[in-house]
């Protein structure tokens, strides 16, 4: 009995390492016969700012698009790894940080009385989340968690182009192609039938700066915003990485010198 | 050998008590190095080097990380975020495991090639096997540490591996679970077998360079040292060597850690773990890829578990398998071209453990995997009886007089 158990639960695992992959195709190809964009929309930022050894954030698309997500994608969507005072890395001012803060409740620590009341968010806040749980957010969500966009840009395959492409895929199903009730065909979501509906609509958000808010726009900016979200830390390590392999470079040359100089008489 | 005088007073109190300072001397300056090793002797100082970097930056990487389910991948990106450069010292930590495999799989090639596993270097070997396999295990239980999706799957998939063994299977992957699934449990013992295992590497590594000092470096000939005029003392000549070889890693693991930390990762290590989930491509960090595809590339789940584990100990006997006397490929001539045969045949496997599992892949990786066992178990048992090697050179000295001289070493 216990064999058999032992066995059974044997080949199940060596048949879920086996077909894991087939299943994933096969789960694709279901959706993809009829259901395969004929062309996939072009919108992506060819490069990023961010991108390559020089990169850095552009500080104002970056504001603009913290501007995107709180006044939309924040409906749904956690931004947990984000506090107010992040924004500072941005350029945003002391007192800009603790305007932005204030417009959020938070739970307080418990009182005397041991009753947790809301209070103003302060700029060491993190982002307060829609839900109050993930169970809550599915539940208003058809089902579908919408997930914490703190690492979005970093944990997908298609990285940095994740959101634009996702922003971007929203497109008529091709002929044929039944999505059910409640979903959307997005082009670059596996399966095609996305629960999100396309969030973006022109002129959703009133830039500051006056920058017009279409949809491409804000998907630029938005990328900006959470490509920060996701590495805050990135412009420091790219300028540190610039100067410490310009050190090491010389430092090796050197070394290759002083090795030469030892070695002379010995060839 | 002859013991240095010492002038230093402090130096000869503490020499009279412990002689570190003429075993320091005997070391650095007596030791007789080769003078012909080539860049690929770097590798050695250059593992030890990456050994002591892992250690230092996962010391300071536990002060700052969670060893709970809840907390871990808080923690790190905590680590990442709001710990003072806690981000470098996490990504040089994350790819200095990825180079140090690299370096370590060049050094073991380099043995490869140049027979280094040879008499009466025997042991030598064995234990870079074994700090091969405790290495193995470290960036394993390692990678589950931040417990995103690869983390907790792969450790998953991994520990299940143990099922496969009749009878006490089941029993044996409780048991390092610690409970009935991967959880808590196994995140804490993890974290102390993280913390443990590079000491144990560090002790080997010891004995690794013990038995590396009892008969000398091998070198690129292949023979034996013979006159006074073949070695050069380790100090200053590899010390030099071996620093400029740190500056061109050092250079190229800077540029990586600052421009392309992720690079060698995996993006779905970066969604908190959630054993509700599982990712439609489960794989493991690149340095298992072709053991990973050996493991698959059995149809039977206990044929690949112990395939996958033959990999690794068909290297410990190779010493017995190959019987050839010549040690360098350069004096090989089938031995050299299989060498390189060798080296696609795991490049091959490596793909084909990135790639899932159907069609054309199972049919390469069952090749490869075929091929990789047939090149230890057939081949050079075969090529130690039939492949006759190119006249050796009479010593290091003298690379070119070679003529009539007989070959055994």
């Amino acid at each position: 009995m216990r064999i058999t158990k032992s066995l059974s639960r044997a080949m199940a695992a060596a048949g879920f390492l086996l077909a894991s992959g087939t299943a994933a195709m096969a789960a694709g190809d279901a959706g993809g016969g009829v259901c395969a964009p004929k062309s996939m929309p072009a919108h992506t930022e060819p490069h990023w700012s961010f991108q390559g050894v020089f990169g850095h954030y552009d500080h104002d698309a970056a504001l603009r698009g913290f501007e995107v997500y709180r006044n939309v994608c924040a409906a749904c969507h956690s931004l947990k790894l984000f506090a107010f005072r992040n924004l500072a890395e941005l350029g945003a001012t002391e007192d800009e940080i603790k305007g932005v803060a204030a417009l959020y409740e938070v739970p307080d620590q418990p009182d005397d009385e041991g009753e947790v009341k809301p209070r103003p968010a302060r700029p060491a806040d993190r982002f307060p989340s829609p839900f109050p749980n993930e169970k809550a957010a599915a539940a208003a969500n058809g089902g579908a968690l919408p997930p914490d966009l703190s690492l979005i840009l970093k944990s997908r395959a298609a990285l940095e182009n994740h959101v634009s492409n996702i922003l971007g895929g929203y497109m008529a199903p091709p002929a044929g192609c039944d999505i059910p009730e409640g979903k959307f065909y997005n082009a670059y979501f596996p399966g095609y039938a996305f629960g999100m509906a396309p969030p973006l609509t022109e002129g959703a958000v009133e830039y500051n700066d006056g920058t017009p808010a279409t949809v491409a726009q804000m998907t630029k900016d938005l990328t900006q915003f959470l490509a920060f979200v996701a590495e805050p830390t990135l412009e420091e390590r790219k300028q540190m990485g610039v100067k410490v392999v310009f050190f090491l470079i010389i430092l090796t040359v050197l070394l290759f010198l002083v090795k030469r100089q030892v070695w002379r008489k010995v060839h | 050998m002859s013991t240095p005088e010492f002038n230093n007073p402090i130096v000869k109190w503490i020499e009279y008590r412990l002689p570190i300072f003429s075993m320091m001397h005997h070391e650095m300056h007596e030791y007789p190095t080769p003078k012909n090793l080539n860049y690929f002797w770097n590798f050695g100082s250059l593992a030890g080097f990456v050994l002591v970097i892992m250690i230092v930056s996962g010391i300071v990487l536990s002060m700052n990380y969670t060893a709970h389910v809840d907390y871990a991948f808080a923690s790190v990106e905590r680590i990442m975020r709001d710990v003072n450069f806690g981000w470098l010292v996490r990504y040089i930590h994350m790819n200095g495991a990825s180079f140090f495999f690299i370096i370590v799989y060049i050094h073991i090639f380099r043995g490869l090639y140049y027979g280094s596993y040879k008499a009466p270097r025997e042991l030598l070997w064995i234990l870079g096997v074994i700090i091969l396999l405790l290495m193995m295990a470290t960036a394993f239980m390692g990678y589950v540490l931040p417990w995103g999706q690869m983390s907790f799957w792969g450790a998953t998939v991994i520990t299940n591996l143990f099922s496969a063994l009749p009878l006490v299977g089941e029993h044996i992957v409780t048991w390092l679970w610690g409970g009935f699934t991967v959880d808590n449990p196994t995140l804490n013992r993890f974290f102390s077998l993280h913390y443990l295992l590079p000491f144990v590497i560090a002790g080997v590594v010891i004995l690794h360079l013990a038995a590396l000092h009892q008969h000398g470096s091998n070198n690129p000939l292949g023979i034996d040292i013979k006159q006074k005029g073949d070695t050069l003392p380790f100090h200053p000549y590899y010390t030099i060597k071996d620093l400029f070889g740190i500056g061109v890693f050092l250079t190229i693991f800077v540029a990586v850690i600052c421009f392309a930390p992720n690079y060698m990762g995996h993006p779905d290590n970066y969604i908190p773990a959630n054993p509700l989930v599982t990712p439609t491509h489960i794989v493991p960090e690149w340095y298992f890829l072709p053991f990973y595809a050996i493991l698959r590339a059995i149809p039977d789940k206990l044929g690949g578990v112990l395939a996958m584990f033959a990999a690794i100990a068909v290297l410990f006997v190779l010493p017995w398998l190959d019987r050839s006397p010549i040690r360098s490929a350069k004096f090989r001539p089938i031995y050299f071209v299989l060498f390189w045969v060798l080296v696609a045949d795991c490049i091959l496997l490596g793909f084909c453990g990135a790639k899932p599992p159907e069609g054309i892949w199972v049919i390469l990786s069952q090749l490869g995997t075929a091929y990789y066992f047939a090149h230890f178990l057939v081949l050079l048992p075969l090529l130690s009886l039939y492949e006759r090697p190119i006249n050796l050179p009479l010593s290091i000295s003298s690379p070119k007089a070679s003529a009539s001289e007989p070959q055994a070493v």
